[in-house]
């Protein structure tokens, strides 16, 4: 493995800064950078997954590629060679709740496995998501909420987005505090997720990919 | 018991002290059928919190605003309006019954009284959220993170001067206070008085005055007049004071989450030095105050230790150790231990065992009951796992099924008191009717 993605991926932030640095001054290409910090995104994101690394490896190295990202600012020129995405997520704390750390894993999550995420953030009214997905067509709408006032939130943004004629095909997953089987059926949500890899699955499967 | 200084007496000693006080409250009871309602429910509880068989399982509710909305009050209304509330919760223990009281005391304080402080840690109904809402934080890294050599060396002193200042407007002024030392040596004296006369002081200690005249009146219009109707028809406090795990006292509301994740990996001598530091702080905390606990259960949530948030490694690292010495520093002054596991818990089941039998009990919100009894019910009582969900929009016949399922699997030999997972603001009155009613007939022993 790159010493690069070998350091961040192994949470030892001063050594991948330190890295970038010698790279940067042997003249590396910084896109090339970018693309070793994705790379130890990834593996980040696969032992989250496999049960080694938890919330602390998932925000402590979220924060090293926000750090890259500065060191690489003035290195980098406009890059349009995006890799193809899977597809498209809207995702969003509901009406009246404004958690965001399990939102964030998701977000995370999805991103690192091949998802472009449309993160509304916190206290989203439904008319926000309504209009977020008519702009960006998500395969996935997913509704995030810790609180039980997440619970009438979340039905009544599925009600809007069902009643603006959105919702053939698209899915929509709720998680977060206390949803589970009975708020699902209560919503009229799709599914509901434990954890962030079973909003990485469903988005998946809505997809077409496994 | 003959009475023997406080000091010399052994932790079962203080815990009975303290258990008779709670069995004898000073409050004359409505009735001689309502006094022996109060002991014969106080008795249940206490026989499941020692693991031993009561004649039928305990209940007790886990409510926040539930009893206010139930009576068609939003948690605003609640908050202003000390009549109304008091009627909410009075009739809301008179209709369901309860072996331990849903009090109104975390719920029903008047948004003035933090406006006044400039509260900025929290945003509450008609402040930040709907009046319709519940109370919520505002997640931020109010401690810095050069300020762990202070909080280390002087946890109050730290809390006075530097965090107060940041966290409520009202004690801005604080932060231009010399060392309070300074009042042990006459000629020291002079030159920290300037720090409380200055505008921001003077202008902040009128504030704090306000916040603290409408504490009391809401604590002697709504708080007071509740608990000791409740407890003369018949229904005991349960949990009286709290507490908080030392890890989590960092991480919640002065790094962060965030800041203390990142500390995990930038400073982990510190955050473990500061976790140590908060043990005797988190003891001493809802013990050392002018008037002592009226109940032997001290509440403590628990929150960033749940599955998800760390590995068993960092929990037994970072997590478990601080809270163990605190919770033996509460079982030795006599307390009982209420561990409220938020989330789910299953990977720290284990764990957490390394406890001495029979003085603690954990209320479970979503983790897996039977592996629950399995392990830590060895050693402890267990409360909860009724879903907030099921209640809310679940049927009576699927929530008497679980109730029987709960009192089958964790109710099995004693040492189980019925509860709901989490803090319940709302839910379907039906459903909860339907889970008492289960729990005393199914639940008897």
């Amino acid at each position: 493995m790159q010493d690069l993605v070998e350091a961040m991926a192994n949470m030892k932030e001063e050594e991948a800064l330190q890295i970038v640095d010698e790279m940067l001054e042997k003249g590396e290409n910084p896109n090339h950078i970018l693309d070793l910090t994705s790379e130890a995104m990834r593996v980040v994101g696969e032992r989250y997954q496999d049960g080694t690394y938890f919330l602390p490896e998932l925000i402590m190295s979220g924060e090293m590629v926000k750090k890259i990202g500065e060191q690489l600012k003035p290195h980098l020129a406009a890059r349009q060679d995006q890799a193809k995405k899977l597809g498209t997520v809207v995702l969003g704390t509901v009406r009246g709740d404004i958690h965001d750390i399990g939102k964030d894993i998701v977000g995370f999550m999805l991103e690192v496995n091949g998802f472009e995420v449309v993160d509304l953030g916190i206290d989203q009214p439904e008319e926000a998501f309504v209009q977020a997905v008519r702009e960006h067509h998500p395969h996935v709408l997913a509704l995030s909420g810790f609180l039980s006032v997440a619970f009438d939130s979340m039905k009544s943004t599925v009600e809007e987005v069902d009643a603006a004629g959105l919702r053939q095909d698209l899915k929509v997953i709720i998680g977060g505090g206390q949803m589970d089987e009975t708020v699902r059926k209560y919503t009229g949500a799709d599914a509901y997720g434990d954890d962030a890899m079973a909003a990485v699955a469903f988005a998946k499967k809505s997809v077409g990919v496994n | 018991m003959a009475e023997k200084p406080w000091a010399d007496m052994t932790a079962d000693e203080k815990r009975a002290w303290r258990i008779d006080r709670w069995r004898n409250p000073p409050i004359e009871f409505k009735s001689p059928e309502a006094e022996a309602d109060y002991k014969a429910r106080l008795d249940r509880l206490i026989a499941a919190l020692e693991m031993r068989v009561p004649d039928r399982v305990p209940v007790s509710l886990n409510t926040g605003f539930w009893p206010a909305l139930s009576a068609g009050l939003t948690p605003y209304e609640s908050m202003n309006d000390p009549a109304r509330a008091r009627k909410a919760w009075i009739d809301f223990n008179s209709r369901f019954q309860p072996d331990a009281m849903s009090d109104p005391v975390h719920y029903t304080m008047p948004g003035a009284m933090f406006e006044a402080l400039d509260y900025k840690l929290y945003s509450w109904p008609g402040h930040g959220v709907a009046k319709e809402g519940s109370y919520q934080y505002a997640e931020k890294e109010w401690m810095l993170p050069e300020d762990y050599d202070h909080l280390i060396s002087d946890p109050s002193d730290y809390m006075l001067r530097v965090y107060l200042p940041r966290t409520a407007g009202a004690f801005a002024g604080f932060s231009q206070l010399s060392s309070l030392f300074d009042f042990i040596e006459l000629p020291f004296v002079s030159g920290h008085l300037g720090g409380w006369g200055s505008p921001e002081m003077l202008a902040g200690l009128e504030r704090l005055g306000e916040a603290g005249r409408l504490r009391n009146a809401w604590w002697n219009e709504t708080a007071v007049p509740v608990i000791e109707k409740l407890i003369s028809l018949g229904f005991p406090s349960y949990r009286s004071c709290g507490t908080k795990a030392p890890f989590d006292i960092l991480g919640d509301t002065l790094r962060g989450t965030k800041g203390l994740i990142m500390d995990m990996f930038r400073r982990p001598d510190k955050v473990l030095a500061a976790c140590e530091r908060l043990v005797q702080v988190a003891v001493d905390w809802p013990l050392k105050r002018p008037v002592g606990p009226a109940t032997p259960v001290v509440f403590i949530p628990l929150h960033k230790g749940a599955d998800g948030f760390m590995s068993d490694e960092q929990f037994r690292t970072f997590y478990w150790p601080s809270l163990r010495k605190m919770l033996i520093g509460l079982i030795d002054e006599g307390m009982i231990p209420f561990c409220f596991a938020e989330g789910r818990y299953n990977a720290r089941l284990e764990a957490i065992m390394d406890l001495p039998k029979g003085k603690t009990v954990w209320l479970f919100d979503q983790s897996d009951m039977a592996r629950a009894k399995e392990t830590i019910g060895t050693v402890a009582c267990l409360e909860g796992n009724m879903p907030l969900s099921l209640l809310y929009a679940g049927t009576p016949q699927e929530v008497a099924a679980h109730t029987r399922n709960l009192i089958d699997v964790a109710g099995a030999g004693g040492g189980y008191i019925l509860d709901i997972g989490a803090v319940a603001d709302e839910g379907n009155d039906e459903n909860l009717a339907e889970m008492i009613k289960t729990a005393k007939e199914y639940g008897v022993y």
